[in-house]
């Protein structure tokens, strides 16, 4: 007798990356977290089959075609629930979402109050470039006030940035992180952070757009590791600790900010019956 | 009249219980053998707003009100000028009041009916802890000849958890309320029931789709509550986990008909429901499982519109944004059950065209059969059950070269469900490519819309598609919950020896099958069309999607007041006299 052990084939970055050229400008962050997403997958070794990236509108978005695994680029702002009930549906698969700072704060921003709360065991990469790319440059909530690069705002949006880490973390999502793409391998590291930790993560993904934003070249010169002092892997499982460090973040602040200890979202169970049992509930 | 029945109305302010006592009745009724209904008529009130219990007892099968009240016992007078149009009398119908409630409305008295003062509240004071509502409950139990026995039957289930004491004190209450019914005389007296074997359910509309989505395969459900169609999902969610499924809240309706979006691309057959202003949030996403082929379910409880409209009362309104309220050209759809029974069929039979056409199906209820309960025999086991087109796979794996949206002969594709290796694909709201790819070509685009047409038009609805009884000249053409009184008023005309009517009542609304609409159709020279809704949107949507016979008349009004059979009596013989 001669069996032959399965040959084990590792899989690598590439394997999870599909033919497609991507849409994206030269120079886009977003080929970074792309890559990054790839190899975190690798990292993991998790099965293509297993894998679902749920997207929802806007140049980001455009992210799970990019990928071999199962994806599903929905409609605007809608992502986070596309992705809930995929996971609720089928709690065996691992379930990313990606997208960017409109489509996941502003038209979706309820969405992410609510998936932040629900916990359900999720991570969302959001390519945070403060600008609407896909529309041709108009102001996202992440805009500064007085960005008058649009002509939409002509004197600027004249509103608050929205802090995603902040809402996040008042909304009970389970672990935050900030990346760069301008620094990969520790994007890979977040990912796979986010991935492993139960529950909602957020990656939150300083990813510049040059043709739209292209001061924000110089976020190589501003970005830091470590949030209120701490280092890159320092994150805390303490809210009122993350708070506090969040503070102090210059919005630039890279790592892990919290890293929570609540159990992800869990559909109840019942003992099984039939519908027959249903059934003879109705009959007199 | 040609069917033996008594109808009765129990009204009073909210809280005052008479749904209970109309829910004990009818329940009891059922065991003594009879058939009935009950529908209910609310306030937008919490607590304390005004409601009806509406019955319809009879020994034969029934789901449809009759033209007026036989009986009407008010416990007070509350509010009484919100629904009184809603509560029909003659100056035959008898009216229980309470003096210490003051005069009876003038509005009640329109029509002379008899006034019969019985003091329930005194009565109810005679027994400790006595409440009225089962005075009441004892009062009218006599009168329409329901056994006691029976009444205590259903009691005794419904205050299991209240332990013996509660149930003593309904009882006594009841007993004394029974003890003034002689004073009333002249409430139609119904035949003895006729023994059968048959096993009999009590359901309301709502139930019956809930158990008719689970029949069909559904195990995700992902919803946010609205009136009138929260008591599908409340139905729904204890069942779900039973069946390795489950049932998640959502934050609005947006996220819900997303999360069934998601939960149906993981493979578990999804749905939700809703009502009018829920459905309008959805258009947008439903529009999404059209492009991306993703089967769902989304059950629509009509009520009262537009905007926020009348949330409790029923009207068949949502026509035009269920067959038309999706941008672009997105087949996709839509049914409607026509009875309270039907919706158990009718949720089965969409969740199983969703599934094999990988499309989106709306299923059109409404308030005034979603939240009525009949007594029904117990409808008939169906074998329609979801079963979606999956790639063939070989040592594990689907073959290679695998094209999601792959254009085929009748437009369906094999749909890959993630976890199935070598099947990975990316759906897409975006036009695509059959492998999936985001493409803007015009072939690519025509091919997919000709695929997505087709996989509707073509498939085989067999003979569900619509309810078809009776031959003659004349048809009726009529969809949803006012099929039932039409039924009534059709036999009525054939009774009185009056023109051959042929019913057709709609199960299917979209797509429109002309050529089976034209066969039914063959020698049929005046159509009239019933419906609940102000602006004809069902006469129009015929009149667009079928070829009519010269002399259509449309007999339709706004919610809530029902269509009654006499009126379709009237317009049936009306458009028997029009000559053609």
């Amino acid at each position: 007798m001669n069996i032959q052990a399965p040959i084990k084939t590792e899989l690598t970055f590439a394997d999870y990356k599909s033919d497609l050229k991507p849409v994206w400008c030269p120079g886009c962050g977003d080929y970074s977290v792309l890559s990054a997403i790839t190899k975190a997958l690798a990292t993991l070794q998790l099965p293509r089959e297993d894998v679902a990236l749920i997207s929802g509108i806007g140049c980001s978005s455009r992210i799970p075609a990019y990928t071999s695994v199962y994806g599903f680029h929905t409609i605007h702002g809608r992502a986070l629930p596309v992705a809930t009930g995929v996971k609720t549906a089928r709690p065996d698969l691992t379930v990313l979402v990606a997208g960017g700072d409109g489509d996941g704060f502003s038209i979706g921003g309820n969405h992410f109050l609510h998936a932040c709360r629900r916990n359900v065991d999720l991570t969302y990469i959001v390519m945070d470039n403060s600008v609407y790319g896909m529309t041709k440059g108009q102001a996202s909530p992440t805009t500064e006030s007085d960005w008058t690069g649009s002509k939409l705002t002509p004197e600027g949006p004249g509103v608050a940035e929205f802090q995603p880490l902040e809402i996040a973390l008042s909304a009970g999502a389970n672990f935050i992180a900030r990346g760069f793409s301008g620094k990969p391998n520790e994007l890979v590291k977040l990912i796979c952070e986010g991935i492993n930790h139960p529950g909602f993560s957020l990656i939150h993904v300083l990813s510049p757009c040059i043709t739209f934003r292209p001061e924000q070249r110089e976020y190589k010169s501003m970005v830091h590791d470590g949030f209120g002092g701490f280092g890159f892997d320092d994150g805390t499982p303490d809210r009122r600790e993350a708070f506090r460090r969040l503070m102090d973040d210059d919005g630039y602040s890279c790592g892990v900010l919290f890293k929570g200890n609540t159990p992800a979202f869990k559909s109840p169970t019942a003992a099984p019956a039939s519908l027959a049992d249903m059934e003879r509930k109705f009959a007199l | 009249m040609a069917l033996n029945s008594v109808s009765i109305a129990l009204t009073g302010s909210g809280g005052a219980g008479v749904m209970t006592s109309g829910q004990v009745l009818v329940d009891a009724a059922a065991k003594a053998g009879w058939y009935g209904l009950m529908a209910r008529s609310l306030g937008p009130q919490i607590r304390g707003g005004e409601s009806a219990a509406l019955l319809r007892l009879s020994p034969s099968p029934v789901q449809a009100m009759d033209d007026c009240y036989d009986l009407m016992l008010a416990v007070d007078w509350g509010n009484i000028e919100r629904f009184a149009s809603e509560i029909p009398l003659t100056s035959k119908s008898i009216i229980i009041t309470d003096p210490e409630q003051g005069d009876v409305p003038a509005i009640m008295l329109a029509k002379n009916p008899i006034v019969v003062p019985i003091p329930l509240k005194e009565i109810a004071a005679s027994v400790p802890q006595g409440r009225v509502n089962m005075v009441a409950l004892g009062i009218v139990a006599a009168l329409a000849g329901v056994p006691e026995e029976f009444c205590i039957e259903v009691l005794a289930a419904a205050l299991k958890k209240k332990g013996p004491e509660a149930l003593e004190t309904s009882i006594a209450a009841m007993r004394a309320g029974a003890a003034h019914a002689d004073k009333v005389q002249g409430v139609p007296k119904l035949d003895a029931a006729v023994k059968t074997d048959k096993e009999r359910w009590s359901i309301t509309g709502n139930e019956a789709t809930g158990l008719g989505v689970l029949r069909g395969g559904v195990r995700y459900v992902a919803a946010y509550p609205i009136t009138p169609a929260t008591e599908v999902l409340e139905y729904m969610a204890p069942q779900l986990p039973k069946l390795g499924g489950c049932l998640v809240q959502a934050e609005d309706e947006l996220a819900s008909i997303n999360m069934v979006i998601g939960g149906s691309f993981g493979g578990v057959p999804a749905m939700t429901s809703t009502s009018g202003p829920g459905l309008a949030l959805m258009t947008e996403a439903i529009g999404l499982a059209v492009a991306s082929e993703t089967p769902l379910v989304v059950v629509n409880v009509q009520r009262g519109g537009p905007s926020t409209g009348i949330p409790t009362k029923s009207e068949q309104s949502d026509l035009n944004i269920a067959v038309y309220g999706l941008h672009g050209d997105a087949p996709h759809i839509v049914t409607a059950p026509t009875s309270i029974a039907d919706c158990l069929f009718t949720a089965q039979w969409t969740v199983y065209l969703a599934e094999a056409m990988q499309a989106p199906a709306i299923l059109l209820s409404d308030q005034a059969m979603g939240q009525a309960r009949a007594i029904i025999d117990r409808p008939a086991d169906v074998a329609f059950i979801g079963q979606r087109l999956k790639p063939e796979m070989t040592d594990g794996a689907i073959d290679e070269g695998y094209l999601r949206y792959k254009v085929t002969a009748d437009g369906v594709s094999p749909m890959a469900i993630p976890g199935m290796k070598g099947g990975e694909y990316t759906a897409d709201g975006l036009e695509h490519s059959p492998r999936g790819t985001p493409s803007t070509q015009a072939q690519h685009h025509q091919e997919q819309l000709d695929k997505r047409e087709r996989k509707i038009t073509g498939f085989d609805y067999g003979s569900h598609w619509a309810e078809i009884e009776g031959d003659g000249e004349i048809a009726v053409v009529t969809w949803g919950s006012v099929t039932e009184q039409v039924r009534e008023g059709i036999d009525r005309v054939a009774e009185a020896g009056g023109p051959k009517v042929k019913l057709i009542s709609l199960r299917l609304i979209a797509p429109a099958l002309p050529e089976k609409m034209a066969a039914e159709l063959a020698g049929v020279s005046k159509v009239l069309v019933v419906e609940q809704c102000h602006g004809k949107q069902f006469t129009k949507y015929l009149k667009a999607s079928y070829t009519l016979p010269p002399v259509v008349q449309t007999l339709n009004r706004p919610g809530p007041l029902a269509i009654r059979p006499y009126e379709v009596v009237a317009a049936l013989n009306a458009l028997a006299a029009t000559s053609a």
